[in-house]
């Protein structure tokens, strides 16, 4: 095992009934890299997100997350990460500060910090004007980046990051990666799923998932040239041609 | 458990509470609906139960006995004839529920002891009318004779039968509903409102973003919890004012029974409902398996039908219905002033219950699927 490494999971599969979610994925993600993990629809990867994160637990396999087992120690882990899912997952009826100050409470931040920390975050990502509207009010790019903020808000060592930019306009997009790069730079490692092949590229590694299987993985350029590829999305073609799971 | 996450995740909920446009108006609607409405039409008084008299005897006795019977609050004399056919007619076309039939030489024989009957037939196609309607005229009757000896100075040989109202002398149906109703409000506000508010959190997907942190699993469903007791005991007390301005009902025991009888059928309403929701993965799933439950609560909790009225083995059930015994202790306590060590079966029935089901609410919430 790779003693960078903050994930590391071996055999991890997950079943419900007789339908194998994922099967057996084995794979490592150092400390501060921005992992990419990609796949089809159903190819298992929110599953597998959702069993590292200590939301399912694990059919069999074993891994650590920031240290921890995740089959005997998720309420360990949840401290030290954050996830940040598909829908957008705060309270619609609380204000941006409402549901700001709520998460850093939650992850036992100090009263005298917490507001603090949310002006530096509400200052980072230009959301000042919007403090004090309800989260049910504000434009889709903006609730993604106030989800990113609750994610963030406690400084996770690994942040999970499951579609972010799902249904948002290509500018929106850039700029989410903008923030993506800002939090790798202070340390945090990023995990992040996405369907956008252009997205891959600005991730240090990438894994492809097919059918519950890991297919591929290693940095974006190595994989383009082992498969004689000019871009990510004709490896994604060549690795998940054989997929019949998905749409 | 954090006090301090405990506490902020209570602002959430009371936050969430008043930006949502349906809760607070439940809570003002729901016990003036159910103190006000309820006692007017769950209302079980049988009035005006027509009588066809056939007298036969056609003495000053029996025509004072039809006289008091059409003067009584309960009971008016359709028709007063002599023909048995007519008065069966008159039952026959609705005019009448009851037919009395009294003897020829009625009078006469009662005076000479010879013990002659006045016979009473009820229409038993509306069973309470028929049956209530047939016990008045009797009560009626017995009334006027009782009256009539008196007046004429006779001890006739057969005892009277009296009957007594102890502790609801006025026999008003509302005394005996008004308190069981409080059941009502507690199911509804302590029972439905956070399963549905914990499902519609699983809907939302924010239940998620909660599980992913380390908040703890009972901080997190007491902050669900709290303030719908707190709320439940608010809208007992509304229920308990109305139904001291509105119908002049004060408990006739102590009011601090009425709150620990409230605050422990609130906690078995609340494990009940989490545990359904914990079960549940949408609203439509929740609100069937709590509208079950509901409906099995009223019709054998005994709020409406006496529970000594059940068949035995229907009885048997109702041991493990709790509203059974906080309905007993609200009537107790509200109509003969009874006290916790009189009613200490009934506070402890749902002591247990309150431990068992929120131990069940409390095993199956999981944070990890």
């Amino acid at each position: 095992m790779d003693e960078n490494a903050v994930i590391s999971v071996k055999d991890l599969t997950k079943r419900f009934g007789s339908f194998t979610a994922v099967d057996r994925i084995s794979f490592e993600v150092r400390q501060g890299e921005i992992f990419g993990f990609l796949g089809a629809n159903g190819a298992g990867k929110t599953t597998a997100i959702r069993m590292l994160c200590g939301l399912s637990r694990p059919t069999s396999g074993s891994g650590q997350v920031a240290g921890y087992d995740i089959t005997s120690q998720p309420e360990e882990i949840k401290r030290r990460i954050g996830y940040m899912s598909q829908k957008f997952s705060l309270y619609e009826d609380l204000t941006v500060t409402e549901n700001l100050t709520l998460f850093a409470t939650i992850y036992g931040m100090d009263r005298k910090l917490t507001g603090p920390r949310i002006g530096e975050v509400s200052a980072t990502l230009g959301m000042d004007g919007m403090m004090n509207t309800l989260a049910r009010d504000i434009p889709v790019g903006w609730k993604q980046k106030l989800a990113f903020a609750a994610t963030t808000i406690h400084r996770p060592e690994i942040v999970f990051l499951d579609e972010p930019t799902g249904g948002v306009d290509p500018l929106t997009r850039r700029k989410f990666w903008e923030i993506i790069y800002r939090a790798s730079s202070e340390g945090m490692t990023v995990f992040v799923t996405t369907h956008y092949l252009d997205e891959a590229e600005y991730c240090n590694r990438i894994s492809i998932m097919v059918d519950g299987h890991i297919e591929a993985l290693d940095s974006p350029a190595r994989l383009k040239k082992r498969y004689g590829a000019q871009t990510i999305d004709e490896v994604f073609r060549i690795v998940a041609k054989d997929a019949r799971r998905g749409d | 458990m954090n006090p301090r996450i405990l506490q902020i995740l209570l602002k959430k909920e009371v936050k969430l509470m008043k930006r949502n446009p349906f809760i607070p108006r439940i809570i003002i609607a729901m016990p003036v609906m159910v103190m006000l409405l309820l006692p007017l039409v769950a209302n079980l008084e049988v009035r005006n139960v027509g009588a066809a008299v056939v007298d036969n005897d056609c003495t000053e006795l029996s025509r004072r006995i039809v006289a008091d019977m059409d003067a009584s609050e309960y009971l008016s004399v359709a028709e007063c004839g002599f023909a048995y056919h007519e008065a069966l007619q008159a039952v026959e076309t609705g005019r009448a529920d009851a037919i009395v039939v009294i003897p020829s030489h009625y009078s006469k024989d009662l005076v000479n002891g010879l013990r002659p009957k006045i016979e009473i037939e009820a229409n038993g196609v509306n069973a309470t009318k028929g049956m209530l309607g047939s016990r008045y005229a009797a009560q009626s009757v017995g009334a006027t004779l009782m009256q009539w000896q008196s007046q004429e100075g006779i001890t006739l040989p057969e005892a009277n039968i009296s009957v007594m109202n102890y502790f609801n002398p006025t026999l008003d149906f509302r005394n005996y509903m008004i308190p069981a109703l409080m059941v009502v409000l507690i199911i509804i506000i302590c029972g439905f409102l956070p399963t549905l508010n914990l499902v519609s959190e699983k809907e939302a997907g924010t239940i998620e973003a909660m599980n992913v942190t380390p908040v703890g699993k009972f901080t997190f469903v007491l902050s669900k919890l709290i303030p719908y007791w707190i709320v439940g005991i608010l809208v007992v007390t509304v229920g308990m004012t109305i139904g001291w301005l509105v119908y002049g009902l004060v408990p006739a025991g102590n009011i601090a029974e009425v709150y620990l009888a409230a605050i422990l059928f609130s906690f078995v309403m609340s494990g009940l409902g989490v545990s359904i929701a914990n079960r549940s993965a949408t609203i439509l799933q929740s609100i069937f398996m709590m509208f079950a439950f509901i409906m099995i609560f009223q019709l054998m909790g005994g709020l409406f039908t006496p529970i000594a009225s059940m068949p035995g083995w229907a009885q048997n059930i109702t041991y493990l219905i709790p509203p059974r015994y906080f309905i007993e202790i609200m009537r107790a306590v509200y109509l003969k002033g009874a006290t916790v060590q009189e009613l200490w079966i009934q506070y402890s029935m749902l002591a247990v219950f309150a431990a068992v089901l929120c131990s069940v609410a409390a095993l199956t919430y999981r944070k990890r699927y």
